[in-house]
């Protein structure tokens, strides 16, 4: 239905002409989901919008290339043709759903007007006909949900209304750009099966463009892995899957979290230890209960898995542990002193001795600080070395998270993902900590990229020592790391066992269906 | 950047590295060095006049009356016979000194304020920008006629009463900016570290907010200049024979049609006062962004 043949897309930066994608050649088949996988950067994005005329010209440039679809080549179309075949034939769905709604507009006008303008739908047939498709892509009461803004909606409801929008056209292929990563894990498995039921009920072709391999690894029927603009392998699921060839394709196969961690001997006392732990924050005269009512131990030398979806409250609970949020009520003892009671110079004594990691190491950098001064910043400030010394402590630490020496000068926007988080552990780790908490430290990198962190992680840990608790939304990553887990859901705790226990016998409901979500199971 | 290895840090100096890259970018910006030594000049002119100047400013001759330039007065006379160029020079000082220390007066004040209201949040935070709201409320020309009134004409005061006006719109921006910078994980970082908040504020936050601050102060200095203009035109400021150029624009802009020097030449150098500014202002707000193109 949809092939493409030798495209080339260049852009001609300050750096002069990159190759985006160099002589890249795919098809859709109808009735079939064709998936690209690629890291950030490597090109997938750029083809799929190429095809359909979304890249700015200049500075992006088509060299080359032909991509038929129902007959016509859509690289030679004029601007209005294409325009014509994007809103008909072609649909697409981008990865935040938010940002692709008006805010203002209810999601029922917001659908009906493009079959009224469009299709010349008469009011009543258009409201009968956004209904259906609302009921069509799985969102629950559509008579009365027609009448909400995208806000009252949640993330996955958000995507269905995009899936919903998508769909009025009756189109012929259905691209996907990362549909499901700003999504809870639960809701990422939901809305892929929509996408595969959709996909069987009205036999139109999907092209999904993901990072994840594990993710496309349940719908897809072709895959096609992508590095630096190159198509390194293609091939059907299961060949990639179980006979890779490129050196590449099975780095990234080798990168999906799988494994668990061998249980380590836990020393008996705990270092942290949470007792009724409550953090509420008022919000438009509406209490919210963000941590409610929570009691776990960090025992000495473990690693303590924290799972739970987005507004579980875990993240909420990372930052009360260190008196970053403050705690409504509760107790938080860190080696039998009380965090919460503490006065500001215990306090500061005490901080010296546990650290966080933060998700997003473009934002947990300060971006006017070399590396050197983010480093020197907690030696100096703990007086744990003098001026002089601690620039030799500084190349230490660099060595230590795997940073080149000469990188000491540079500011974090010269750096990739990995590097700046890299940088992020290195002061997390400067003060030598007994206590780590890593918020979400590694779901904002690439899957090799992760992986390659993970490791760094689980060395240094060992290495120091360290206690720490690491939270995560994804269970697979978790059980690679984690002694013990606990699962938290609208700030409570629904679950905690050890990891063999709780992926092997879980006792909840809802521990089940997060086990069930994983993405790519048959990998593990 | 150098990709020089470093083993030691013997080679790298340490503490002030954003300020030594800023003026090695600032550096290579011409408008904005260009910028600098106009503003350079004009300001050791300024400091040099009592000096340097051609004739004294208060003296008159009533024979010559307004005479456009010539080889004894490169830029002419005004209507009493007084050399304009001199008079540019006296002006300066006065119109230099308001607009640098009057800003200076408001940034200071401003970007302090508005950090410890955005940072602190809260109560703090409410109660300090409401202070600020009632300033804004209050007619400010009321509010400096009436400390004219009741300290007397004083230069210094004039000063402060200007900067103690603008300083509220700076606190406005800075407050904005820490509010959202406050957010941001590297601000956690900090804390998590055990900075103390005034730590935090001096090297995480003001550094990231200075793009807008700095922008916002290039405009504030000319439109002090103007106020000043203002103020002596109304009595409250200098008085002649003390000029300024504002006050020398609003005297030129009377006799345009006859004496159109009068006018051009004060207003030339206002002109060049501005571009300047603006051009190291742009400059500046580059130099600082360490985003922004390198080498």
């Amino acid at each position: 239905m949809l092939k493409v043949n030798n495209l080339t897309i260049s852009f001609t930066g300050r750096e002069g002409i990159i190759r985006a994608v160099d002589n890249v050649d795919f098809s859709v088949v109808a009735g079939s989901t064709t998936a690209i996988i690629g890291e950030s950067g490597s090109g997938k994005s750029v083809s799929c919008y190429g095809l359909l005329g979304l890249i700015p010209q200049p500075p992006g440039q088509i060299e080359s290339g032909s991509a038929l679809f129902l007959a016509n080549d859509l690289l030679q179309l004029d601007k209005h043709a294409l325009r014509k075949i994007r809103g008909r034939d072609i649909a697409m769905v981008f990865q935040d759903p938010m940002t692709c709604l008006n805010p203002y507009m209810r999601v029922g006008a917001q659908l009906m007007e493009p079959l009224r303008y469009h299709r010349g739908a008469s009011r009543s047939e258009a409201k009968r006909q956004a209904l259906d498709l609302m009921a069509e892509v799985g969102i629950r009461e559509p008579a009365i949900t027609i009448n909400y803004y995208p806000h009252q909606f949640s993330g996955g409801m958000r995507q269905r209304v995009m899936i919903a929008m998508a769909l009025i056209n009756e189109p012929r292929l259905l691209i996907a750009d990362e549909p499901t990563t700003a999504l809870d894990v639960t809701v990422q498995a939901q809305i892929l099966k929509l996408l595969c039921d959709i996909q069987a009920k009205r036999d139109i072709g999907i092209l999904i463009i993901s990072h994840d391999l594990a993710v496309v690894a349940d719908i897809a029927d072709q895959i096609i892995v992508m590095q630096e603009g190159k198509v390194v392998e293609r091939g059907d699921r299961a060949t990639i899957f179980r006979r890779p060839q490129h050196p590449y394709t099975r780095k990234l196969l080798a990168s999906i979290p799988k494994g668990q961690k061998a249980p380590s001997p836990i020393s008996p006392n705990p270092l942290v230890s949470v007792k009724k732990l409550c953090t509420w924050f008022k919000q438009h005269n509406e209490t919210v209960k963000a941590v409610d009512d929570v009691s776990f131990d960090v025992y000495r030398g473990e690693v303590l898995g924290l799972v739970g979806e987005s507004g579980s409250g875990k993240s909420t609970l990372g930052r009360s542990l260190l008196n970053l949020v403050p705690a409504t009520s509760g107790q938080i003892l860190f080696d039998g002193q009380d965090v919460i009671a503490l006065a500001a110079g215990d306090l500061k004594s005490l901080r010296r001795r546990m650290q966080i990691i933060f998700q997003d190491p473009f934002a947990s950098l300060n971006p006017r600080m070399t590396v050197y001064d983010t480093l020197a910043e907690p030696l100096l400030l703990h007086k744990l070395e003098t001026r002089s010394s601690v620039a030799e402590r500084v190349l230490q630490i660099m060595d230590e998270v795997g940073l080149a020496r000469h990188f000491v000068r540079k500011y974090p926007h010269e750096f990739s993902g990995g590097q700046r988080q890299r940088i992020a552990i290195g002061r997390a780790l400067a003060t030598r900590p007994e206590f780590i908490v890593a918020d979400e430290a590694v779901s904002a990198l690439d899957v090799t990229i992760q992986a390659q962190i993970l490791e760094l992680m689980q060395t240094l840990a060992q290495e120091h020592g360290l206690t720490m608790l690491f939270i995560s939304h994804d269970l697979a990553v978790i059980r690679q790391l984690a002694d013990r887990i606990v699962v938290l859901h609208n700030g409570k705790i629904v679950e905690q066992a050890d990891t063999t226990t709780l992926f092997e016998h879980p006792k909840r409901d809802y521990t089940r269906q997060l086990l069930e979500a994983i993405p790519g199971k048959s990998l593990l | 950047m150098s990709t020089v290895p470093v083993h030691t840090l013997a080679d790298a100096e340490i503490g002030s590295s954003l300020w030594r890259d800023a003026w090695l970018r600032l550096r290579r910006n011409r408008l904005a060095l260009a910028g600098f030594a106009v503003l350079a000049l004009f300001i050791l002119v300024a400091i040099l006049t009592p000096w340097i100047a051609p004739y004294d400013y208060a003296q008159q001759n009533l024979d010559l009356g307004a005479a456009p330039p010539s080889a004894d007065h490169w830029l002419g006379t005004d209507i009493f016979g007084r050399d304009l160029l001199t008079q540019i020079m006296y002006g300066g000082r006065i119109s230099l000194a308001v607009g640098f220390i009057a800003t200076a007066v408001a940034l200071i004040i401003g970007v302090g304020w508005g950090a410890i209201a955005g940072y602190a949040g809260g109560r703090a935070d409410a109660v300090m920008m409401r202070l600020v709201d009632i300033l804004y409320a209050l007619p400010f020309m009321i509010f400096i006629v009436l400390l004219m009134v009741v300290f007397g004409r004083n230069l210094l005061l004039l000063f402060l009463a200007i900067g103690a006006v603008e300083w509220l719109t700076m606190a406005r921006i800075m407050r904005a900016q820490v509010q959202s910078l406050r957010q941001q994980e590297f601000v956690e970082a900090a804390v998590s570290l055990g900075l103390s908040p005034l730590v935090i504020i001096w090297r995480h936050v003001i550094p990231n907010a200075l793009g807008p601050i700095i922008v916002y102060t290039t405009l504030t200095i000319p439109s002090v200049m103007l106020l000043e203009a203002f103020l002596s035109f109304l009595g409250l400021g200098v008085q002649p024979p003390e000029t300024s150029w504002g006050l020398l624009i609003s005297f030129g802009a009377e006799t345009m049609e006859e004496y159109p020097w009068l006018l051009f030449f004060p207003g030339l150098v206002l002109a060049l006062t501005l571009f300047a500014l603006n051009f190291l202002g742009d400059g500046l707000r580059d130099a600082l962004d360490v985003r922004g193109a390198k080498d």
